[in-house]
């Protein structure tokens, strides 16, 4: 396929990129940002004129790394993605599960082909929607509601965790409910979901009345090792929030905080079984009544190999296996090994993820060799300053960094892709198959090229400041809508069906990662991390032609994965204050972000000022934020 | 311009190609697209389907003569060429495709080679008519 070498990565139809930042935010659903893949060139143009006549704002890519490194530098740069499936550089299923982890926004699929199993996969790894080519403009014009049902499912989640905002969430997200467009099988199990999270949530209310006014939690590496510590305890078949709260005995904490905590690491634990069984061949105890679709597709990556788990019952056993093998237990199984893909996707913090890997090294040297490179001992300064060099890496679009940050940054980045050749080391596509270009060898980039990419990067993306408006705009209403039958509810885990498991999976990996999303839709959907597919990159008012401009784009891009993350957390802190398209939301979404930026800023406590005033945000504190 | 406003010999072959099946409503649906902002944007969009296309039946007659026997890649090939030509509204040319498609699940060769000459005929006879089309419009105007 022609790679389309450019002198911009980007191409922008539109004039100015600041004027997204003009978005009214009544226009909803105007100015909702899209990003559309597509190798075919046609097909890619047609698209960005039918999106741009629904007076979206349009950024087109026709790689899917140059996409995924677009929404990693743009964390609020994209609300919703649609992309192919048949993509020579990376299976659009693959993209799906990257965005889905690592930025958690919708993603909508599209192919001519119209066959079942292969719409059939698209459910199963998350996507919001299947497109049939040739595609109409009919069925673009409605895409914003995946954006807000998206966004309404995580404020819902986020209010399981703050349960001084649920009534307001519970109101919030019914009053969406019925506007909720088709996606009826979805709709059915979101709302049933929905209606029993309610009702759970209001009881939870009534007892813990009195610890409904404290701050959002954040769950610091010690709280989360003490997490960890209670559930190992407890087993994980066993490990409800209620005991896990009592063993914890951390004063101020709530079940509901528990609970949800709980389910994005179940999720992230699936993930690792994934990958577990990927590297060690241990296919059979989670494969389960896998379908044959999926048992062939064992050959990819460890990515798809854990949405396969997910898909397929992950039996709680299984799941305690792993985590006691994590533990350093011995067991049959082989020892988990950590992703950093899905460390970032699921859990906000590095600190705690290396630690978890770091026990594991102990039980098996695996892990460290899977880890090519990857400084498994890094402590949690080092993962601070990584997280700071990330958040700064925001900065580089705009001013070039110090060579502290870009060392840093290439320090992250060199995390980042080491990790993804590893995981994803059967991936069919030419370029590793994923968005994070270059792994292993990754050892040490010049700085001045890093800045330099940076540099000309944001040359060509002058109005990044920009982008974060709009997206916000383009937010709120998604933040409105939960998603699709991802319930917060952890106990849905167990009950939901495959294909939930799946996306819901991969929903949860996004969310809780929490950095990756940038984009507008990232904010508001922390909690749906997994379905990150459908991140959706705004293009501020510019129709965006992603194509692998640069020949660094391998490093960039590394650098982007890590910042991108960070971003998002920022960004969406950030974003609340600005959003400006339903103010209601604004106080949904913000639950979500608080956490994460409130985590963000305990650990880079030097770089939120920075990066708040790159982007134009006023300096806005959590504090004034309604909740 | 609307298509339906065209000056008589454009709308006349314009007609003639809807009612002899070389078009579909896909090409109705760029029709739509076009506005004063885009004035061109068919005999664009077509022009970039036709040079990328080109591409693609080069790969599908370089398999056909190398490894015949991937079906897999020349239905992959063939895919990615049916999806494109769908979108500008190529009905006879996606019909080849189908049939193209059909014989490779079934491994036969000799329908696949038989097919593909299909495939490039048609993409030749609309590359022509709607060159005709286009030039029919642009005098128009």
């Amino acid at each position: 396929m022609d790679l389309g070498v450019k002198s911009t990565p980007y191409t922008s139809s539109n004039a100015s990129w600041k004027s997204a930042a003009d978005a009214v935010p009544g226009r909803f659903p105007a100015g909702l940002k899209v990003l559309v893949v597509d190798d075919d060139p046609t097909c890619l143009r047609i698209l960005e004129k039918m999106l741009k006549n629904c007076l979206y704002e349009v950024t087109t890519c026709n790689r899917a790394e140059v996409a995924l490194n677009f929404l990693r530098d743009h964390k609020n740069g994209c609300d919703i993605v649609i992309s192919d499936v048949h993509m020579p550089d990376m299976d659009g299923f693959k993209l799906l599960e990257h965005v889905g982890l690592e930025m958690d926004l919708p993603v909508i699929m599209m192919s001519a082909d119209d066959s079942k199993q292969v719409v059939m996969k698209g459910v199963t790894h998350g996507a919001c929607d299947y497109l049939i080519k040739p595609v109409r403009i009919e069925a673009l014009k409605n895409i914003w509601q995946h954006v807000v049902r998206k966004k309404q499912h995580e404020l819902k989640d986020k209010d399981l965790e703050h349960s001084g905002s649920v009534e307001e969430g519970d109101r919030q997200p019914k009053t969406y409910e019925d506007a909720d467009c088709s996606h009826s099988a979805n709709e059915g199990n979101w709302k049933n979901s929905k209606r029993r999270k309610d009702e759970e949530d209001e009881a939870e209310d009534r007892d813990d009345t009195s610890a409904l006014k404290k701050p959002r939690v954040v769950w610091s590496v010690e709280l989360h090792q003490q997490f960890v510590t209670a559930v190992n305890q407890l087993g994980i078949d066993k490990a409800v929030p209620k005991k896990i709260l009592e063993l914890m005995n951390v004063p101020g904490l709530t079940r509901e905080n528990v609970a949800s905590h709980l389910q994005k690491y179940r999720l992230y634990l699936r993930r690792l079984s994934g990958v577990s069984q990927h590297h060690n061949g241990l296919g059979s105890p989670f494969m389960g009544a896998t379908d044959a679709q999926f048992v062939s597709m064992s050959s990819l990556n460890s990515v798809d190999l854990q949405a396969l788990a997910a898909s397929a019952h992950i039996p709680n056993h299984s799941l305690a296996s792993i985590q006691a093998a994590a533990l350093g237990r011995a067991t049959s199984k082989s020892p988990i090994p950590l992703p950093l893909v899905d460390q970032r996707n699921i859990f906000n913090f590095e600190n705690p993820k290396l630690r978890f890997g770091e026990g594991q090294n102990e039980s098996s040297s695996k892990q460290v060799n899977l880890l090519h490179g990857v400084p498994m001992n890094m402590n949690s300064k080092q993962l601070s300053s990584l997280h700071q060099s990330a958040l700064s890496n925001m900065n580089m679009h705009t001013h070039p960094q110090t060579s502290q940050s870009s060392s840093l940054m290439m320090q992250m980045a060199q995390l980042q892709p080491q990790l993804r050749p590893q995981n994803l080391n059967d991936i069919k596509g030419s370029r590793n198959g994923i968005e994070i270009i270059s792994g292993p060898q990754y050892t040490s980039h010049p700085k001045p090229s890093t800045s330099a990419d940076f540099t000309s990067q944001s040359k060509d993306f002058s109005g990044n400041k920009a982008f974060p408006l709009p997206c916000n705009s383009g937010m709120s209403g998604a933040v409105m809508k939960g998603s699709r039958a991802f319930l917060p509810n952890y106990d849905v885990l167990n009950n939901l069906n495959q294909s939930r498991n799946q996306e819901w999976r991969m929903q949860n990996a996004g969310s809780s990662f929490g950095l990756p999303q940038h984009s507008s839709i990232q904010r508001g959907l922390d909690v749906s991390s997994s379905l990150g597919e459908s991140r959706i990159l705004p293009a501020n008012k510019a129709s965006l032609s992603l194509v692998e401009g640069h020949g660094n784009t391998p490093n960039v891009s590394q650098h982007l994965n890590f910042p991108a993350y960070d971003k998002s957390l920022r960004s969406k802190a950030e974003r609340l204050p600005g959003m400006g398209f339903q103010n209601g939301l604004l106080h949904e979404r913000f639950g979500q972000e608080d956490l994460m930026s409130a985590l963000l800023k305990q650990q880079q406590e030097g770089m939120v000022v920075p990066v708040e005033t790159e982007f134009g945000y006023d300096g806005y504190q959590l504090d004034n934020l309604p909740v | 311009m609307e298509g339906n406003q065209l000056p008589c010999q454009a709308s006349y072959m314009r007609n003639a190609l809807f009612n002899q099946g070389y078009l579909d409503d896909q090409f109705l649906q760029l029709e739509d697209l076009q506005d004063e902002a885009n004035p061109h944007f068919v005999e664009e969009v077509v022009k970039l389907f036709y040079s990328d296309s080109a591409r693609l039946i080069r790969n599908i007659e370089l398999t056909l003569e190398n490894t015949p026997s991937d079906f897999e890649k020349l239905d992959n090939i063939m895919h990615q060429y049916k999806g494109s030509s769908s979108s500008i509204g190529a009905k006879k040319v996606k019909k080849e495709c189908t049939q193209f498609q059909e014989y490779c699940e079934v491994e036969n060769i000799d329908g696949c080679l038989r097919t593909f000459q299909e495939v490039k005929q048609e993409h030749a006879s609309l590359k022509r008519k709607l060159e005709n089309y286009f030039q029919l419009v642009r005098e128009a105007r």
